[in-house]
């Protein structure tokens, strides 16, 4: 397909060509995140073809991590899914830490669930109320997003930040759960179960959004293995991969929770799955919150990993020479290769990493969910109608940051 | 009546039909539409446009609340004092020497005029702090709608350098022009009778001396000629499409144009089974049917829903709203809009709001009949409300009176619009935008099958009761 250049004789005259139109949909469409286009092949409203480009972010993520240390890494992490920053931050740990073999108490793992579960949870209630937006029903995008603030509350008064934390550190985090963390996460959880309720009564008996989501943007269980999609994207199809059950880390195989799984695997499967998992996701929650120990460590002890004590930095010579190490060189990660892996906000989320054993990544390679389940999108949308494309690249869940490297 | 007199009383008539559209119906469903969208954020609103108060005034407002509160209840005593008096028979004439409103009793005048005062001088009191926000004169936020206005106007307008100029200005003028026009034969209320205000009028018979219709013009084709209008307002959207050079204000001007035709369609036929039971086209005459008999709605349920839903789709508000289809086609046929000329389709959009709104209150909801209220006054079940003799008098008199139900009627009548308009900015927020093939097969495989069914059912039926001889 030749997407850029229209054909200079049609310059300034005004007609209506019998032939397919073609339209350019983005970079500035309100609805393609400034970050991709699509070429459109349209006759009347039927999409005949379409051509997916990403491509104009230019960020760069890969590379820059190769300038800075290891810990510089965390807020690149944190802008790959800003909807769900501490998921990418704790996937980018995890695969640090695998490499230098590296064991955090088991305080921190429970906090790392707790803080990724919520990320998810937002993760999933924005894409599930923007896909509501992009079908015209604003109601529910303003409950869904007043209750991701609420949730933002809390990773706030735990971060300190609402959106990118970087609160993610190798071996730990970077800092302690607060004292009143349990309490606020647990006065939290009911009100979002409330508003979900409301949202679903809003929209799921609603004849206009179940036409306009039902055999809407449909993918094949082969195709989307074919494409390599997962995440909600690939369960909405019928296969049950979840990386947290599949591949378990942290302690996910000690937690109770199911991978809902949809059929047909369209616009109304996508929606459905995301909502059920944000139910699960609270589910761990309640379990790792009563799991999760009040007292202990929460980062690993290991000097040449983790920063020491600020008291013992201006008291003891030994803790200011660490100190300085770790600052001024950066942490020595042992040569050699790792992949860790976690289950993002859209599925598998992965990063590649090799050390060459100094104190800068040699190469950081992300596996972005967003890129593959992007792919998918040309043979969910082609023979739907112009309307349709928005909804199902909506329910994709495309994050710029993390498709755009 | 001579021709000055006409066109004096013609120009007033325009006047008020045009400042009700835009100076009630406009910002209030503006205000709304805005308000609705800030309280489900927790946002305080559109609020902030006034004009600033000097600090005096802003500062004496506490006091002005105070002597209000005094004022009412100074006049409340008044009040309570004249109603013992009338009551107790000791009314004397010593103020009126000539009956006012029929009222005889010094002391009956006197409590009509400090119930009213007592009254006005408390609402004052409770809303006065609420009119100022943040050091402005806001009125509730009521004038954001106006600055809103003073601030599109003042924007640049940008036409596209490959858009064809003349259709591209003409355009929201062709869109704007019509939702006005429509409004020429709605009536706002009965006829008023000049000569005979403060009196009350006989049951029924005819009524002589100048009579003037609260409604611009009484045409004897009556609604055929809102369809013939409307329908125009098609041409506005679809040439903004084409003169735009966009190809999304192109795919939004046609879609414009094939959904409105479609449901200009329906929206006659669903309200033909309507012509056939009132037996007119002229809309007072079927308010007056309404009046005599049982509101529209009742009689035709089905009618009004298939009227209600054709006429959400003629002004192409949610759930029809395609052609604008702002997640897809960005804003549609009115894309490459700005200023003044963009403020006029939204304006337009408004008052179309407000107009078919009153279409349908006037066919469906008895247009300005209230229930109980005849031109000769307040009547239950063959009882007058009539308090003669018994020293209240004069509170049935004034309620009686002519001009009393007047007011009653054209306010009743604006309330049941506010009602629908917002019913209709109420849906705007709580359901999702169908596709543009829905909406077409649900035009032309739904709404038009059922209308032609109720045409015929409703005609049966009619027929049926002419021979029974109802």
């Amino acid at each position: 397909m030749e997407p850029f250049y229209e054909d200079e004789e049609h310059e300034g005259t005004l007609e209506l060509p019998a032939e397919p139109m073609r339209i350019n949909m983005g970079p500035s469409h309100p609805a393609m995140h400034g970050t991709i286009r699509m070429v459109l092949e349209l006759d009347g409203e039927t999409v005949m073809d379409l051509d997916i480009q990403p491509g104009y972010l230019h960020r760069g993520f890969e590379k820059s991590c190769e300038r800075g240390n290891w810990t510089q890494v965390f807020p690149y992490a944190d802008r790959l899914n800003y909807v769900s920053p501490m998921l990418c931050n704790v996937g980018f740990s995890l695969a640090v830490e695998k490499l230098a073999g590296l064991k955090v108490p088991e305080r921190c793992t429970w906090y790392r669930m707790i803080l990724g579960e919520i990320s998810r949870i937002t993760d999933h209630l924005t894409c599930n109320s923007a896909s509501a937006m992009e079908l015209g029903a604003f109601t529910p995008f303003l409950w869904c997003i007043k209750v991701r603030d609420w949730l933002w509350d809390v990773l706030e008064q735990e971060t300190g930040a609402r959106m990118t934390h970087s609160f993610g550190r190798i071996g730990g985090m970077a800092k302690e759960p607060t004292p009143h963390f349990k309490e606020s996460v647990r006065a939290v959880l009911p009100q979002v179960d409330e508003v979900l309720l409301e949202t679903e009564s809003l929209l799921l008996k609603n004849r206009i959004f179940l036409d306009r989501t039902q055999g809407i943007g449909k993918l094949s269980k082969e195709r989307a293995l074919a494409w390599g999609v997962t995440g909600p994207v690939l369960r909405s199809t019928g296969v049950d991969y979840d990386v947290r059950k599949a591949h378990p880390y942290m302690f996910y195989n000690a937690v109770d929770f199911d991978v809902p799984v949809g059929h047909d695997g369209d616009n109304y499967d996508r929606f459905m799955v995301r909502f059920e998992e944000v139910r699960q996701s609270m589910k761990i929650i309640e379990q790792c919150l009563d799991k999760m120990p009040d007292k202990g460590p929460i980062n690993a002890d290991d000097p040449r990993f983790v920063l020491p004590e600020k008291l013992d930095v201006y008291n003891t010579i030994e803790a200011t020479i660490a100190h300085f190490k770790i600052v001024m060189e950066g942490i020595k990660v042992p040569a050699g290769e790792a992949y860790g892996f976690t289950e993002g906000g859209n599925g598998e989320m992965g990063f590649f990493i090799v050390s060459d054993g100094s104190g800068t990544p040699y190469r950081v390679r992300c596996r972005p969910p967003c890129f593959y389940n992007l792919q998918a999108c040309r043979e969910m949308l082609i023979g739907d109608m112009v309307a349709d494309i928005v909804p199902t690249f909506g329910s994709i869940n495309m994050i710029g940051g993390e498709c755009d490297r | 009546m001579d021709l000055g007199w006409l066109v004096l009383v013609s120009i007033l008539k325009i006047a008020f039909v045009i400042g009700v559209l835009l100076l009630l119906f406009a910002p209030v469903l503006v205000l709304a539409e805005r308000r609705q969208s800030a309280f489900f954020q927790d946002r305080l609103g559109p609020y902030m446009g006034g004009f600033p108060m000097p600090r005096a005034l802003l500062d004496a407002i506490p006091y002005l609340v105070l002597g209000a509160y005094v004022v009412a209840a100074l006049c409340g005593v008044m009040f309570a004092i004249s109603l013992a008096m009338v009551a107790t028979g000791n009314g004397q004439d010593v103020l009126f020497t000539e009956p006012v409103f029929g009222i005889e009793h010094t002391w009956g005048g006197l409590m009509l005029v400090f119930f009213p005062l007592a009254v006005i001088h408390l609402v004052a009191a409770k809303i006065l702090p609420f009119l100022f926000f943040d050091g402005r004169l806001t009125i509730f936020g009521g004038l954001h709608a106006l600055f809103d206005a003073i601030k599109a106007f003042t924007k640049e307008d940008i036409v596209p350098p490959r858009g064809d100029k003349f259709l591209h200005s003409i355009a929201p003028i062709i869109a704007m022009v019509p939702a006005f026009a429509t409004a020429a034969v709605i009536p706002f209320g009965p006829t008023i009778y000049v000569d005979y205000l403060l009196e009350q009028l006989p049951a029924d018979g005819a009524i002589g001396g100048t009579a003037i219709d609260i409604q611009v013009a009484n045409l004897n084709i009556g609604i055929l000629y809102i369809f013939a209008i409307a329908g125009t307002g098609i041409i506005g959207a679809a040439i903004a499409g084409y003169a735009s050079d966009n190809k999304y204000a192109l795919l939004g001007g046609l879609r414009a144009a094939s959904q409105m035709v479609s449901y200009e369609v329906t929206l006659g036929l669903s309200l033909v089974p309507m012509f056939m039971l009132y037996d007119s086209l002229m809309l007072p005459d079927m308010i007056r049917w309404q009046g005599e008999h049982v509101w529209g709605v009742l009689v035709n349920p089905l009618a009004f829903v298939l009227f209600f839903t054709a006429s959400i789709a003629e002004y192409k508000r949610v759930p029809f709203d395609a052609p604008e289809g702002e997640s897809e086609i960005v804003a549609g046929y009115f894309l490459e809009y700005s200023s003044g000329k963009w403020l006029m389709y939204m304006m337009g959009e408004f008052i179309e709001v407000a107009v078919s709104s009153a279409i349908i209150a006037v066919v469906f909801l008895g247009g300005w009949e209230v229930p109980f209220l005849t031109r000769a006054g307040w009547e239950a079940f063959g009882y007058r409300f009539d308090l003669t003799g018994t020293g209240f008098d004069v509170v049935s008199n004034v309620a009686n009176s002519h001009l009393f139900i007047i007011i009653v009627q054209v306010v009743a009548f604006l309330a049941k619009v506010m009602v629908l308009a917002l019913i209709s900015i109420q849906v705007r927020w709580t359901l999702p935008r169908f596709r543009y093939d829905q909406i077409m097969s649900l035009c032309w495989k739904l709404i038009l099958p059922l209308s032609l069914v109720n045409i015929l059912v409703t005609g049966i039926f009619v027929l049926l009761f002419q021979q029974m001889g109802w």
